[in-house]
């Protein structure tokens, strides 16, 4: 049990997110163990990206991530189709918007 | 059994087959981490460093085999020299030891990989300054990745402090090797090839020293010691690895795979 903890505690969890060359943002491609952000940056780069070179990596203790809580869906992602009124759909953008 | 095979004794062709069999020999003995690295994580990136490390020595044997000129080829070349044949430097072939050792011996050897490279970049030898140019970027990444480690240990805990250190005394003679000088080398600097080793000394030894002041080791007396295994001449190691190495290809001479 103490060697268990002390594994979590020197070998933490880290989530990693890539941005390949050409893609517009960072994706999360998976979690891996490693003693500090440097190795987890270098693990990352060896187990995710293959060195594509071009390739932006961000690494976060898992730790730090706060994520919602699926007992609270209803509220927090009640569909709104149902309320034309939300949503922006009367507008016509111009055509040298990408990416709306 | 098809019989072992002789390497040309032109400068140029062996000046390749020293840097060729370097990268191919320390690829083999990382290899060997396979599946028992202490965790995960590096057992992918040692496995990275020794792929990187064969592609390394394929260029390079490919294209020593063309300038030798007896119609071999890179397989030929790496199944079928023996062991007087190689001209790696005695540091590649030693067993792979512990973690430390494996670690402070891939610091040592990506340091001076990478200075050599950043060299040859601009080799007379068209092919050659192509494959450094490929090199550079991984040999960099390596002596980085080592050098954490290096750190991290030799300013960790008692016992790893304790492991890198000794590491250190152990692998401190083989280093002399890299950078003793002889004619090859020579002829090699002269005809623009690349970089007599011996030229390479005082920018390594500074970002060793860098690195070991970092991880608090203490550097070991200068040894008198000379391995020659760039001349053939090899440790007991060495006829043990290739026999494990060449195995199959003797056994089945002239399979194709």
């Amino acid at each position: 049990m103490t060697s268990n903890t002390s594994t979590q505690n020197e070998w933490p969890l880290w989530e990693v997110f890539v941005r390949n060359k050409a893609g517009l943002d960072h994706k999360h491609c998976g979690s891996l163990h490693a003693a500090d952000a440097k190795m987890a940056l270098q693990m990352a780069r060896d187990v995710y990206t293959r060195r594509q070179e071009g390739t932006s990596i961000w690494v976060v203790l898992s730790s730090q991530i706060v994520a919602s809580d699926p007992g609270e869906k209803g509220m927090y992602f009640d569909p709104m189709e149902d309320k034309v009124y939300r949503h922006p759909t009367f507008y016509e953008l111009p055509e040298s918007l990408n990416h709306m | 059994m098809t019989a072992s095979i002789q390497v040309g004794a032109s400068p140029q062709v062996q000046y390749l087959l020293r840097l060729g069999d370097s990268c191919l020999v320390l690829a083999q003995r990382i290899s060997e981490w396979c599946g028992h690295a202490p965790i995960l994580e590096e057992d992918l990136a040692l496995s990275n460093m020794a792929l990187d490390l064969l592609g390394q020595a394929r260029g390079l044997l490919t294209h020593a085999a063309k300038l030798d000129g007896q119609g071999h080829d890179e397989d030929q070349l790496a199944f079928l020299r023996d062991e007087r044949q190689y001209l790696n430097p005695v540091l590649m072939e030693l067993p792979r030891g512990d973690f430390a050792y494996t670690q402070l011996r891939n610091f040592a050897v990506a340091t001076w990989l990478l200075l050599l490279w950043q060299r040859l970049q601009t080799s007379s030898d068209a092919e050659l300054a192509a494959i450094a140019g490929k090199a550079v970027k991984e040999a960099a990444y390596h002596q980085q990745h080592a050098a954490d480690w290096v750190v991290r240990l030799g300013d960790g805990t008692q016992e790893s402090a304790a492991r890198m250190q000794a590491a250190l005394a152990s692998l401190w003679p083989y280093f002399n090797e890299l950078f003793d000088s002889d004619a090859v080398d020579a002829a090699a600097a002269e005809q623009g090839l690349g970089p007599a080793w011996s030229e390479l000394k005082p920018a390594w030894q500074a970002q060793m020293a860098e690195v070991l002041a970092d991880a608090g080791l203490a550097c070991p007396k200068d040894s008198p010691y000379q391995s020659q295994g760039r001349r053939g001449i090899h440790s007991e190691h060495m006829g043990h690895m290739l026999a494990t190495m060449q195995y199959l290809q003797r056994a089945y001479p002239g399979g194709r795979w």
